[in-house]
This record gives C-alpha cells, structure tokens and sequence, in this order.
C-alpha cells in the first residue's frame, strides 16, 4: 500500500532530522537572544536619547531662565537666540516655551492660549515630564529662577518642551547601529554551528549509511572503529545483539543437523528390526527379534533425551541468567536423584565433597546436566567405585567425576570437545554428545574439560572460575 | 509695556483683510492661495499653473503679513476653514504656525531637494531666495557716492548728514512683519544695527509702510535712498531711476516660505502648485519677476561668505517673542519719529 506523498495527517510529514533539529534549536536560541538584546538596546538607546536631548532642553531653558531682567518691576525676557538653536539641535522638532512669573502670571512664551498640563510643583528645582504639544508627544522640563529684588521678588519658571521626534530618530539609529552587527554575528553563528553540526553528524551518517546498505541476513559484528563513545556503546550493544542471534541461529541449525544425523540411523536400525520380526515365522526368533528392538527403542528414547538435554543447555547457556551455583549442591543433587542406579544397576557411587562452598558463577540446570553427563560416561564406559566430588582450588572451581578404570584411549580423549564424534563402529549411546554438552557448559561459563588419569583411575573434571562466596550466609 | 500691547493688538486685528484679489482659471475645482506677493509680480506663474490645472479656478488674495498671520492663526484654532495655501514672506510667522501644528506635510522629490535651510519638517518650504537690498536714485546720487556696505553708509550718515536728512526710508517694522523680520535678523547679525539704527535718527529717516510705496519714493526722488528693502521690488522698478546695492558686508536673503494649512481641502492640488513652483520652469519664470536670487544682476559682486540665508528653523520663533518684540520695537521707536508712520 502506498501512501499519498501529501497526506492530510501530520504523521504523514518525515521525522525532522538531527542536524534539523539542533540547527533549529541553535535558530531559537539565536532568536530569543536576538530579541532580548534588541530590547534592551533599545531601552539602552531610549535612555541615551533622552539624556542627551534633555540636556538640550535644560541648556535652552537656563539659557531663558539667565536672560530673565527686571526692569520696572516686573520680569522681562529678552529671549536668547542661542537657546533655540540648542533646540534646533533637534531640527525637526516643534518647540514650546513659556515664562511665568509668581501665581502662574504668563511673562511670555510661544503662545499665552496654550496651556500645558505640567505635574505639580515638588520641591526640586528642576522637572521634567512629558505631555502632548498639539497633539504630539513632547518632552519638557520645567526650572524656577527667584528674584529677591527691590521692587520685584518671586519665582520666575521657565518651561521649554520639544516633540520627539529627534529622539525616536536617535533611538532608531542607536539600535539599527547595534542590530546590524549582532545580526551579522548572528548568521556568522548559524554558519558555524551548520559546519559543526554536519561535522559531528559525520560518523552518524555514516553508520546509517552502513545500516542501509547491509544484507539483513549478515550477522557479522559491525565496525566500531573511530566512532564517537555515545556510538560506540550503541554499536556495541547492538553487536552483542547480532552475535546473540547469530550464536542462537548457528546453534539451532547445528541442532537440527546433529538431530538429523543422530537419528537417522537408530530409526532405520528400528525399521530393519521390525521388519525383520514380521518376516520371521519362527516364535522363538520373533521373540529376540522383538527384544531387540526393544533395547534399540530404549536407547534411542536415551538418545533422544540427551539431544534434547543439549538442546536446552545450549539455549540455556546463551539465555538464562547466571547465579551464585554451589557445585556440591550440584554434586548432592545427582546423588540423590539416583540416576546411577538406573544406569547401572548395583554400582557403587562416593560422594566426595569438603565443608567449604565451591561457588561459580553458571546456570544450575545447565551445570547439573553436564554432572549427569559425565557420570553416565564414567558409570557406562569406566569401573567401579566411581566417585563424584567438588572441590575449589586456587581461583579455579572444579567438578570432577573419577572411576577406578584406566580411562579411554589418549586418541580418543584428544578428540573430546568436538560437537559429537560417534565413530562408525560406536552405538548410539556413545559419550559423544555426553561430552558435547559439558564442553558447551564449560565454554558458556568461561571454563574447560580437564582428564587426568593416574594410578587411582580416570578423573574427568570441569574447571570453572570460582568466586568468594558471600559474606554472608543467604537465609536457608 | 503699553507700547507692546499695542503692538499685539495690532498683530491681532486683522484690520484690513485682503488687499486684493485675482482670479486665474475657470475650472469647478476651487483653490485659495492667500499671500503677501504683489500680485503683478506673480501673475505670470499663476497664469501657467491654471493654464496646466483647468479644473481648477485658483483664487488669489494678497494679504499684509500681520493681517495673514492673524488670519491663519484664527483659522487654525477655530478650525474653520483655512486658505488651501500660505506664501508669506514674513517666515517667522510661517515658522510660528507650523510649529503650533497648523500645516500639513507634503514631500516630493522636488520639496527633498530643497537645502535644509529652506526647509522645515516637509511642512514649510522656502520657495524664493530675494536680497534685502540698499535702494537708491541714480539720478540723485553719484555712482561713486553710494555707499556699499553698511559701514560705508554709517560713514556717509557722519560725514554729510544734511544730504540726507528726511531722505531716507525703511519699513516700519511695527506694521510690516517682512520689515520686522530683516530688522530682527539684523540685530542678531552684527553689531553695525544699533549704530545704524542711531544714525538713522540723526537724519530723521522715515519708517513706513510697504515695499511698493518705499521704491516709489526712491523713484520719485522723495528719498535718497531706501535701507532693506526687498531686491525684487527694486529690480522691477529698475527702469525708472532705482539702483540697487546688495551689502558688502553681509546681504540678508529671504525665503518666501510656502505652507498648506492642515485643514486645506484641496491638499494634494496645494503639494502640486508647491511641487511647479520648484520646478527649473517655474524658478526662470520667478526669476524673471525677481523672486528667485537677482543677486547676479546686482551692481556689486556679492561673495557666497556674505550672503545671510534666514534660515527656516524654530529659532525664528523668538522673533516673534512677545517680549523681544516690545524690545525691539522700543528700541525702534525711541529711533524714529512715530509720527511719520501712516
């Protein structure tokens, strides 16, 4: 099923990519800090503006204020030019100015209608406030000048205002002089951080690019070579991943091969002796041919279970997790289970193990059928007494079987630990796949198979690393 | 004090309105231009922009500037409704009422390229440049007789007071606001003014009323000479015996300043006679009529240093400064002989 290319679902739209997201965070970042500067350059440039046209319009209004005479006892203004061409520093502004003496008595100004609604008089000397001239936005500042005179005494203000226009321009320019750099800078930045980005991301693309590219079938460990750490670990984990199912994959095929193989023959030796009894006309030959397709029967059902057996360690070595094991609980456990009998009925089995904890780090299931394993090997192959026993030494745990025999031929001990080794002339119920399983258990657990033989018989040992037991005893 | 009052209610009461009237065009849009310009010297101009606007039917009225300022100002308060243009040469008042919010911007490429001294906030625009000229009779007084700058004419007033006594005119700046205008940027320009003004007195020299009338008197031979008075009057009386002199020292020039009131209704018509104004056609037709520059036909070589623009700014408020102006005019009436004032 394809899916329209423009979908009416958002879900439609492909995932942003990495680089689009952290470009797009360093873009929002840059952003916000863009507006945050900008306002405050404009604060900074609105202050500044009105410091310096305040000065202006203070200069100008003491400029008046200096010019103020009292001639026949009345203030008289003889209005300074200079103080307007302070204000014309702002050349586009409109100006107001007024001169009144004690009780608001208008001396003279722009105009003697226009009334300008300052704040009320504080005890400051100088004011400045900000009120609508002709219905534009000004700015004024108000000084008092008193007279203590023969004839005239009082205070005399002076209010001198001027639009803003000068003032917004001052600001406009102030911030568009610090916004062009920063904006520059800004996209400077960007460039950078894309460059840097794409740098970083390199490896990544590459690795995405491999993935791509790679047979899903091939299980083989990836390369993590010169990639950064965070990748290295996600590499690695996924590489223990393929080379678990590798592992699983290569041991069911060897499973279902080996199964294949084992069985074959057993089966086929059945088929030849049932046939063989329904041919046979005579009561008394029917009657061996049926027993002995009754011992082949029993020892495949042994078979059967020892592949299976294997199976399952095998499984279980790769999946289960691995535990504080004593290895003579182990030992106890096949004890008491009595298998032996079974196997030989009448044998004689020691058990041998000391006070100390023989502990290991391993799966019991899986350990326990290796032990099972070897002792049916010993109780079938070797002689009497067979001993079982556990016992640490060093920094090495061992589990060991020992009969009384001399033990198989050294050629044949040299080829242990192959996957099975049923030689032409050997029957089904041969030590091969016995062995198989406790070379598996020893190399899922980081050991191997030791054989020793000496005067007092054939000892077959698995060595595995041992480990302190804990300090304290867990409750029972 | 008294005198000043007077002199603001004389500002105040636009006593006699227009002086007079012309019509130009026939068209159904109206469009009022109120001004101080004689109207034989802007005719010409008016005739070509009505002759490019027929839909228009412009009606010109020439004012006194007080009366016009007055009007104006009336206008603008009340919020009646105003002429569509203003073209005073008394700027100051034109400065006064852009600065009280009464005129509307306008801004072309023409009105840009105006310097920034006959400019003001795209509301005011100076649209001639005229010399505040020394007027003389040729006939009366020698070539090498005339004096050429203001010191010389101090010289001149010292030397030989009797040649001139009673012979000399000059606005009276308490009825002229142009008159009041050169006065005050003369008394801001040097100290020469004061000197002046007292050799005037010696010779009892005449203030009177209005550019025509003092060029008249210097024609007739009445006066010897005229102090300040505008070079465009001068130069259309050229013919009739009246020399001219532009200051050596410094020559004040003027700016007729051209503004559309806010409450006009024909703005866009009013930024299009501003806009022909400025135009290079326009400007050879106002220099024709000696509203545009004549320095160069002046008899003296005027260098660029002595040439005083008034300049269009909010400094030009102060002259019309209560105070100032009671100042000035005191100092003016205590000079001349109130009596000659018509």
């Amino acid at each position: 099923m394809t899916e329209p290319p423009h979908g009416p679902h958002p879900e439609a739209l492909p995932a942003p990519s990495l680089a689009a997201r952290v470009l797009g965070a360093v873009l929002v970042i840059l952003l916000l800090g863009g507006v945050l500067v900008a306002g405050s350059t404009w604060w900074n440039g609105r202050l500044a503006a009105r410091q310096s046209y305040d000065r202006l319009l203070l200069g100008a209004a003491r400029d008046i204020a200096e010019s103020i005479r009292i001639q026949d006892g009345a203030p008289l203004v003889d209005l300074p030019v200079s103080a307007f061409e302070l204000l014309a520093q702002a050349p586009e502004d409109r100006v107001y100015y007024a001169v009144t003496g004690p009780g608001g008595r208008f001396i003279t100004g722009l105009d003697a209608t226009l009334k300008i609604p300052a704040p009320p008089r504080g005890a400051a000397g100088t004011a400045f406030f900000e009120a609508p001239l002709n219905g534009e936005p000004a700015r004024f500042v108000r000084i008092t000048r008193r007279f203590v005179e023969r004839n005239f005494s009082g205070p005399v203000e002076v209010v001198v205002g001027q639009t803003q226009r000068a003032r917004r321009a001052m600001t406009g320019q102030l911030v568009l002089d610090a916004m062009l750099p920063m904006l520059a800078a800004g996209i400077a930045l960007l460039m950078m951080s894309w460059v840097v980005v794409r740098r970083a991301l390199r490896p990544l693309e590459a690795l995405t690019g491999d993935l791509a590219r790679r047979d899903p079938y091939d299980l083989t460990p990836m390369p993590a070579d010169g990639l950064p750490r965070e990748l290295q670990v996600m590499l690695g984990a996924m590489n223990r991943f393929m080379g678990r199912l590798d592992a699983q994959v290569s041991a069911m095929r060897t499973l279902i091969s080996d199964t294949a193989h084992q069985l074959r023959t057993p089966v086929a030796a059945i088929r030849v002796q049932a046939e063989m009894a329904l041919s046979d006309p005579g009561e008394q030959a029917r009657g061996r041919a049926l027993e002995r397709l009754l011992a082949r029967t029993r020892s495949l059902g042994t078979l059967l279970d020892q592949l299976l057996s294997r199976a399952l360690v095998i499984h279980r070595t790769d999946s289960a997790q691995r535990t504080a094991v004593d290895l003579r609980e182990t030992a106890l456990e096949i004890m008491e289970r009595e298998d032996h009998l079974l196997l030989a009925p009448g044998s004689e089995l020691r058990l041998e193990i000391g006070e100390d904890p023989v502990i290991v780090r391993a799966d019991a299931f899986s350990l326990g059928e290796a032990a099972r394993n070897l002792l049916s090997n010993a109780l079938r192959h070797g002689q009497a007494p067979v001993r079982l026993g556990a016992e640490r030494r060093g920094d090495k745990a061992l589990l060991w079987v020992q009969d009384s025999g001399p033990g198989p031929d050294p050629a044949v001990v040299a080829r242990w630990g192959q996957r099975f080794n049923r030689s032409a002339g050997s029957s089904e119920d041969s030590a091969g796949i016995g062995l198989s399983i406790v070379s598996a258990v020893a190399r899922a657990f980081g050991g191997r198979v030791e054989t020793r033989a000496d005067a007092d018989g054939f000892r077959v040992a698995l060595v595995l690393p041992a480990v302190d037991p804990p300090e304290k005893e867990p409750p029972a | 004090m008294i005198r000043a009052l007077l002199a603001l209610l004389m500002l105040a009461a636009p006593a006699c309105a227009q002086e007079a009237t012309a019509t130009f065009g026939t068209g159904p849009t109206p469009f009022l231009l109120r001004s101080t310009t004689d109207i034989t010297v802007i005719r010409p101009v008016l005739t070509r922009f009505a002759a490019l606007h027929p839909e228009m039917t412009l009606t010109y009225e020439q004012w006194g500037s007080n009366a016009l300022f007055a009007r104006a100002r009336a206008d603008c308060r009340n919020g009646a409704d105003p002429a569509d243009a203003l073209f005073s040469s008394a700027v100051q008042q034109m400065v006064w009422l852009v600065n009280a919010a009464c005129a509307a911007p306008h801004r072309s490429a023409a009105t840009l390229a105006l310097p920034e001294t006959r400019r003001w906030r795209d509301e005011l625009w100076g649209v001639t440049s005229e010399p505040a000229v020394i007027a003389y009779n040729k006939r009366l007084l020698p070539a090498e007789a005339v004096p050429r700058s203001r010191f010389a004419l101090l010289d001149a007033l010292r030397e030989t007071p009797e040649l001139y006594r009673g012979r000399i005119a000059t606005y009276d700046i308490g009825a002229s606001g142009l008159g009041y205008l050169f006065a005050y940027s003369d008394s801001l320009e040097a100290s020469t003014f004061g000197a002046l003004m007292e050799g005037f007195a010696r010779v009892d020299a005449v203030a009177t009323c209005c550019s025509a009338e003092i060029i008249a008197g210097v024609a007739e031979g009445r006066y010897l000479l005229a102090y300040n008075v505008l070079g465009s009057y001068a130069i259309n009386a050229a013919g009739r015996d009246v020399g001219m002199i532009l200051p050596e020292d410094y020559t004040l020039v003027l700016s007729r300043g051209y503004m559309i009131p806010k409450g006009s209704d024909q703005r866009a018509l009013a930024g299009r006679l501003l806009d022909f104004l400025l135009t290079p056609k326009a400007q050879a037709m106002l220099t024709r009529a000696g509203l545009v520059s004549g320095l160069e036909e002046a008899e003296t070589a005027l260098p660029q240093s002595a040439r005083r623009p008034i300049p269009l700014s909010p400094a030009l408020v102060v002259a019309l400064d209560a105070n100032r102006r009671a100042l000035l005019l005191d100092f003016w009436s205590d000079t001349f002989h109130l009596g000659t004032v018509p």
